[in-house]
């Protein structure tokens, strides 16, 4: 049974919430929705998800499913205070990311008068200074990986530091998962640095893929393969309609 | 205590320059009867403050705006707000963006006759940069840390929609969530409900913690049955109706038939043609 591209990006969207315990895992986008659900399913039992809306289902649901039983209730506003409270690992979208982790959801171009007009900041300030903070972007390039992103919605490493430590002390970004590789800013400056490759791809496409200077140390291991169960709970329970291929192609 | 009115009353008593709030989020439970007659009205130059969706993009369209105070404007199944988009590209709306969490505060200020609520959501982005006026404050113990300082959003009036409310204008919602609309009932001088059914006093029903809205924050109730077309507003989202909003508002042309056929008549004539337009089977 050989994992597709789109298996390989839920099951590394998932090991983003490894080790988390008992916190909600917020997702945007199909395959991290997958992910944190097919995390709470197999090796992190602990995870708080939601019905996309305002229920905490009691059992990971199927991707669009209705909630079925509910074990919690987190309209918006409780969501926001969660967000204060800090119990959430969100993974986000970005239309750019930069080196240091500052991401853009807001506007393309000059702010005042924008060449393309985006979704907004929406919760992004507050998601990266309050709680962990990963990204899942399905379709890696140089236009998303920009040496400067033209808005700063999500907070990176050069401005969290800028704070000082009280201020940032709970800043945490911790991985970005795109359709090529996985990153981490495990460099001592907090700049991105690529963890892994998904099998089938060379490091050099990555790099090509990277519009800034990319922290590669040594040999880079192949991001890993899903289990035989972790493909039987996506492509059986959680995806069965096969959405994950509306977003990373089979 | 809430008087039943009427939409024409209720748009009627607005002045153009005025700060009005608009209930819901991005594309669920807005008062969108209320805005389709702010749309036909001769109203300007408002500040519209709103979890952003189709009110917002519809407002732009006409012409209708001044400035948006919004952490987003979204139809949510569609991400990007057509209308909302293009005032921005244009130049045609100032733009006060706050975060989600940020903009709730800015609420809660405004509810509780607070200047201002600390938070640590907008520090290190560029919502700082974005909003020059933004201060921070520095906690008077001995943390001393420094958070923003987020501005009570008062409003002059706030518009929100109910499922059910009665004759005195207390308010219920039915489904999940209750977004923020008592907070834009609190946070406002005068706030106008709109509801799917309007009941007696007493004949509410329902678990008291649904019961979102106090007749003692509410100046007016209108009965608007589907008044929160097309947005999600109990019987969920009417998304071919949003798809084909969308397009239409994509292209010049086909949003001038867009607006001819749906936004020149009374709320009655929209719902009779929401009607006939399905009927076609689009």
């Amino acid at each position: 049974m050989s994992a597709t591209r789109a298996e390989i990006c839920v099951v590394a969207c998932a090991e983003a919430w490894r080790g988390d315990g008992e916190i909600l895992a917020a997702a945007m986008g199909t395959c991290s929705i997958l992910g944190a659900r097919l995390a709470r399913l197999t090796f992190e039992p602990g995870l708080l998800t939601t019905d996309g809306g305002a229920l905490l289902t009691a059992e990971a649901v199927p991707f669009g499913a209705p909630a079925g039983a509910v074990e919690g209730w987190l309209p918006f506003r409780e969501h926001l205070w969660l967000v204060q409270n800090g119990r959430r690992h969100v993974m986000m979208g970005a239309s750019q990311i930069d080196r240091r982790g500052n991401t853009n959801i807001s506007a393309i171009g000059d702010w005042a008068r924008p060449k393309s007009q985006l979704l907004g900041v929406r919760g992004a300030p507050g998601n990266t200074i309050c709680n962990p903070t990963s990204y899942w972007i399905p379709k890696q390039s140089t236009r998303v990986f920009v040496p400067e992103v033209d808005v700063v919605s999500g907070v990176g490493h050069d401005r969290a530091a800028g704070l000082g430590p009280r201020a940032a002390r709970f800043h945490d970004l911790r991985r970005v998962v795109t359709d090529l590789a996985v990153f981490d800013f495990g460099t001592p400056d907090g700049s991105m640095r690529l963890v892994s490759v998904h099998p089938g791809v060379e490091v050099e496409q990555v790099r090509a893929a990277t519009g800034f200077d990319l922290t590669i140390d040594g040999d880079v291991p192949e991001t890993r393969q899903p289990t035989g169960e972790e493909l039987r709970v996506i492509r059986e329970v959680l995806d069965p309609k096969g959405l994950r291929y509306r977003e990373v192609k089979a | 205590m809430g008087v039943v009115t009427s939409i024409e009353e209720i748009v009627g008593s607005l002045e153009s320059g005025m700060t009005i709030g608009i209930g819901g989020w991005g594309s669920r439970r807005k008062p969108m009867a209320l805005v389709r007659a702010i749309y036909r009205s001769s109203l300007t130059d408002l500040t519209i403050v709103s979890y952003g969706g189709p009110d917002v993009g519809l407002l732009c369209a006409a012409g209708k705006v001044r400035r948006v105070v919004a952490p987003f404007v979204t139809l949510d199944s569609i991400a990007l707000e057509p209308h909302f988009r293009a005032a921005r590209q244009r130049g045609a709306v100032d733009f006060t963006e706050y975060d989600e969490g940020m903009f709730m505060f800015g609420l809660l200020a405004a509810a509780h006759r607070l200047p201002f609520l600390p938070t640590r959501a907008g520090l290190g982005s560029d919502v700082m940069r974005m909003n020059p006026a933004l201060r921070t404050v520095r906690s008077p113990y001995d943390d001393g840390e420094e958070l923003v300082a987020v501005p009570a959003l008062t409003m002059d009036v706030a518009l929100v929609h109910m499922d059910v409310a009665d004759t005195r204008g207390n308010g219920r919602y039915l489904g999940p969530d209750p977004y923020m609309d008592d907070l834009f009932a609190k946070a406002s001088g005068r706030c106008f409900m709109s509801c799917d059914r309007l009941v007696e006093p007493g004949e509410l029903g329902g678990p008291p913690q649904t019961l979102l809205v106090s007749r003692m924050h509410v100046t007016g109730v209108v009965e608007t049955p589907g008044g929160g077309h097309f947005t999600d507003s109990g019987q969920g989202r009417d998304e071919m109706f949003q798809r084909h909003y969308a397009a239409s508002a994509a292209d010049p042309e086909a949003w001038a038939a867009f607006a001819d056929r749906f936004l020149t008549g009374d709320e009655a004539a929209y719902q009779e043609t929401v009607q006939q337009w399905r009927e076609e089977g689009r």
